[in-house]
C-alpha cells in the first residue's frame, strides 16, 4: 500500500492529485465538495482554476495548501504523500514550500509592511536580523522604500498586495497560490499584479496556482483548469 | 527567537486593546493587593499575639483537678490544691522553683472610689521570679501591696497610694507592676499583688488556687509534667498539668488557620480578576478569528498560536502583579496601622514573603485564565478562520 503511494507521487509533478474526494459530513447530508479528482501540475507551470462558485475550487486550492486533507485519494506535494502528516508537519510543509495570495491581502493589521514580509522568514529560522532579504523581496515588488514602514491599512490595495506577495515569496517557495488575487483591485493595479506574478513564473521558475473566475485574468496562465460540481470538466492550454 | 517575535505580538495586541487590558490588570492588582494585605495583617496579628504571650512559654501550671464536669459527675467545685500536695511538688520538681499561688477577688477602696480587683498572694521571695517591676519596690513585709500596670492606671494609684482591700484592713502600695498582658498562670495587670502571709490572716483559704513551676529548659517540660502527674494523681486525679508551652501552640496553630482562611477568601477577588482574563482573551480570540487563520495559512503551527495568546495572559499577570505587589507594601502598612496601631511586623521575612506569594498567585492565575483562549484559537480550522468576517 505504501509502496503504491510512493509510486504515485513519484512521477516528478510538483502537485498531484490521484482519486482525491473531499465530502464534508453536515447534517442535512453529506457535501461532495471534490469528487475523485485526479491532476497533475508539474514544477513551473502557470495555472488557473475557473468554475462557478461552489463548484470546489476553493477546496481544490485549499487541499493543495494542505489547510485541509483530503477525505479519500492521494495528495502529493513535492514527491511527498500528505496522508497522515500531522498538523505540524503540514505547517511546516506551508510555511517552508507554498506561498499564499488573498484576495483580502490578509496583511496582519499591527505589523508594519517590513514586518509582515519579515514574519514568515523568523518563522522559519528564528532569526529576527532578517531586514536586507525582506527589503530585497520588497523592492522586487516595486514598492517605494519609504512604505515599508506603514501599517496595511495607510496602503493603498496594489501596494497592500504587493506586500502580501512579497510576504509569500519570502521563504523562497517553489509553490504560490493565489485566490482571486486581483479581485480587490482595480483594472489597472490588476493588470500590474498580473504582470508581476506572470514575471515571476517565467523567471523565477516559480510554479503558480490561480483561483479565478475572471477569463482575462485567466488568459496569463498558461493552462486553464474548468470544475464544475467538483470535478473537472476541461483543460484547456 | 520566534519567542521575542510572538512576545512582540501579545505586547502590542495588549496595548491596541489598552482600556481593556487596564481594566483587566486592575483587577489583578485589586486581588494581589487583598492577598497580600491580609495576609502580611494576619501573619503581624500571629506575631503580635505570640510576642504577648511568649513570656509565660516557660511555666507548668498545676490547677485542682476539675473533676465531676461533664458525664455522670456531680458538678462539685474544684478543691484547693493543699500545702500537702504543694510540698509533693515541690520534691517531685526540686530543684527547679515551685510557686504557690493563693488568688481571689475582692471590692477595693482607693481614697474613695469603689472597684473590684484581683488580689494573688505570694510568697515575697517568689515574686521577682514571676512578675517585672515598673516602679517603687517589691514587697516588704505583709502590709504592703504591688499594683498590676492597668489597675493602677485606671485608679490612679501611685507608689504610696493607700488601698482599702473590703473588710480586711488597708495596705499601703510600694510598686507599680510591668504590664504583663495576656497570660495563663496569673494576670495581675487588673489587681494587687499582696504577701502570701496577709493573704492567709485576712481570708483563711483551704489552699491554693494554683501553683506554678518555672521551668529553665523548654526540653524538660515533659518530663515535669510526668513526674508530678505520677507524684499527685496515683490513687485519683487531684490535680491538672498544664503545659502553657501547648496552650501558646494551640493558640498560634488557631491563629494562623484563621489568618490562613482569611487570606484565602481575599484570594477569591483574584480568582475573580482571573474570570475577568479569561473574558477579554475570548474576546480577542474572537476578534482576531480572521487573523489567525492567517497565521495560520502562512505557516505558524498550532502552539506557536497557543504561546502568542499565553504571553498576552502573562503580560497583563506580570503587570497587574507587579504593580499589586509595589502596592501590596502600602496596603499591608494601611491595614497594620489600623488594626494592630503598628507596623513593628510589616518589615519581617514571614509579613514579606507574602508579596511573593501573592505575586506568584496572581501571575499563575492569569496564565490559567489564558490557557482556555489560547487552546480554543490554536484549535480552530483555518480554512473556517479565513473565511471568518
Amino acid at each position: 500500500m505504501e509502496e503504491e503511494i510512493n509510486r504515485i507521487c513519484s512521477n516528478g509533478s510538483i502537485i498531484r492529485f490521484h482519486e482525491v474526494s473531499k465530502i464534508y459530513p453536515l447534517p442535512g447530508g453529506d457535501v461532495v465538495a471534490l469528487n475523485a479528482v485526479n491532476l497533475d501540475i508539474e514544477p513551473g507551470e502557470f495555472i488557473a482554476i475557473m468554475g462557478p462558485s461552489g463548484s470546489g475550487k476553493s477546496t481544490l486550492l485549499n487541499l493543495m495548501g494542505c489547510l485541509d486533507t483530503p477525505t479519500a485519494g492521494v495528495l502529493c506535494i513535492k514527491g511527498r504523500n500528505t496522508w497522515g502528516m500531522t498538523d505540524e508537519e503540514l505547517t511546516e510543509l506551508r510555511r517552508d514550500h507554498i506561498g499564499f495570495i488573498f484576495q483580502q491581502f490578509n496583511l496582519l493589521p499591527l505589523l508594519n509592511a517590513l514586518e509582515n514580509v519579515q514574519y514568515p522568514l523568523i518563522l522559519k529560522t528564528g532569526n529576527r536580523e532578517c531586514e536586507d532579504r525582506c527589503r530585497e523581496v520588497l523592492a522586487a515588488m516595486d514598492l517605494e522604500e519609504s512604505l515599508y514602514s506603514h501599517k496595511p491599512t495607510e496602503l493603498s490595495g496594489g501596494q497592500q498586495q504587493r506586500v502580501a506577495i512579497a510576504r509569500a515569496l519570502v521563504n523562497d517557495p517553489e509553490i504560490l497560490l493565489a485566490d482571486e488575487p486581483t479581485g480587490n483591485l482595480d483594472s489597472k493595479t490588476g493588470t500590474a499584479i498580473m504582470t508581476l506574478l506572470d514575471d515571476l513564473n517565467q523567471h523565477e521558475g516559480k510554479t503558480i496556482i490561480m483561483v479565478t473566475h475572471d477569463p482575462a485574468i485567466a488568459k496569463y496562465a498558461r493552462r486553464t483548469i474548468r470544475i464544475v460540481d467538483g470535478r473537472i470538466t476541461a483543460t484547456e492550454g | 527567537m520566534h519567542s521575542r517575535m510572538f512576545f512582540d505580538f501579545a505586547r502590542r495586541n495588549v496595548r491596541l486593546h489598552w482600556l481593556r487590558s487596564l481594566l483587566a490588570v486592575l483587577g489583578i492588582i485589586i486581588g494581589v493587593m487583598t492577598i497580600v494585605s491580609i495576609g502580611i495583617l494576619g501573619n503581624s496579628l500571629v506575631l503580635s499575639v505570640s510576642d504577648s504571650l511568649s513570656t509565660v512559654g516557660d511555666s507548668i501550671i498545676v490547677i485542682p483537678h476539675a473533676g465531676g464536669m461533664g458525664f455522670g459527675g456531680g458538678g462539685s467545685v474544684p478543691e484547693l490544691i493543699s500545702d500537702r500536695d504543694v510540698e509533693q511538688i515541690r520534691r517531685a520538681v526540686a530543684p527547679l522553683v515551685t510557686i504557690p499561688v493563693y488568688s481571689g477577688s475582692s471590692r477595693m477602696t482607693i481614697g474613695n472610689e469603689d472597684t473590684v480587683g484581683v488580689i494573688y498572694g505570694l510568697q515575697s521571695d517568689d515574686i521577682p521570679i514571676l512578675l517585672e517591676l515598673a516602679e517603687g519596690n517589691y514587697l516588704r513585709g505583709s502590709s504592703s501591696a504591688m499594683a498590676g500596670a492597668r489597675f493602677a492606671e485606671q485608679n490612679d494609684i501611685k507608689v504610696g497610694s493607700r488601698i482599702t482591700v473590703g473588710d480586711k484592713g488597708s495596705l499601703r502600695i510600694v510598686g507599680i507592676l510591668e504590664e504583663r498582658g495576656m497570660g495563663f498562670d496569673i494576670n495581675p495587670d487588673s489587681g494587687i499583688v499582696v504577701d502570701s502571709r496577709w493573704f492567709e490572716d485576712a481570708y483563711s483559704p483551704d489552699g491554693y488556687g494554683l501553683v506554678i513551676v518555672k521551668v529553665k529548659d523548654l526540653n524538660q517540660i515533659d518530663e515535669v509534667k510526668e513526674e508530678i502527674e505520677r507524684q499527685l494523681n496515683r490513687r485519683e486525679t487531684v490535680v491538672d498539668v498544664i503545659d502553657t508551652r501547648a496552650i501558646l501552640d494551640t493558640i498560634l496553630t488557631a491563629f494562623g488557620q484563621i489568618s490562613t482562611f482569611v487570606t484565602a477568601i481575599g484570594g477569591i477577588s483574584l480568582i475573580v480578576a482571573g474570570v475577568s482574563i479569561l473574558n477579554i482573551m475570548l474576546m480577542s480570540v474572537t476578534e482576531r478569528i480572521k487573523e489567525i487563520g492567517v497565521l495560520r495559512s502562512i505557516g505558524t503551527k498550532r502552539q506557536e498560536i497557543r504561546r502568542m495568546f499565553l504571553y498576552e495572559a502573562l503580560i497583563l499577570g506580570l503587570i497587574g502583579s507587579g504593580i499589586g505587589g509595589a502596592l501590596s507594601i502600602f496596603g499591608g502598612y494601611a491595614v497594620s496601622i489600623v488594626m494592630l496601631q503598628t507596623t513593628e511586623y510589616l518589615f519581617v521575612p514571614s509579613s514579606l514573603i507574602y508579596i511573593v506569594y501573592g505575586m506568584a498567585f496572581g501571575i499563575g492565575i492569569s496564565l490559567l485564565s489564558g490557557l482556555y483562549p489560547a487552546w480554543k484559537a490554536s484549535n480552530l480550522n483555518p480554512i473556517e478562520a479565513l473565511r471568518h468576517e
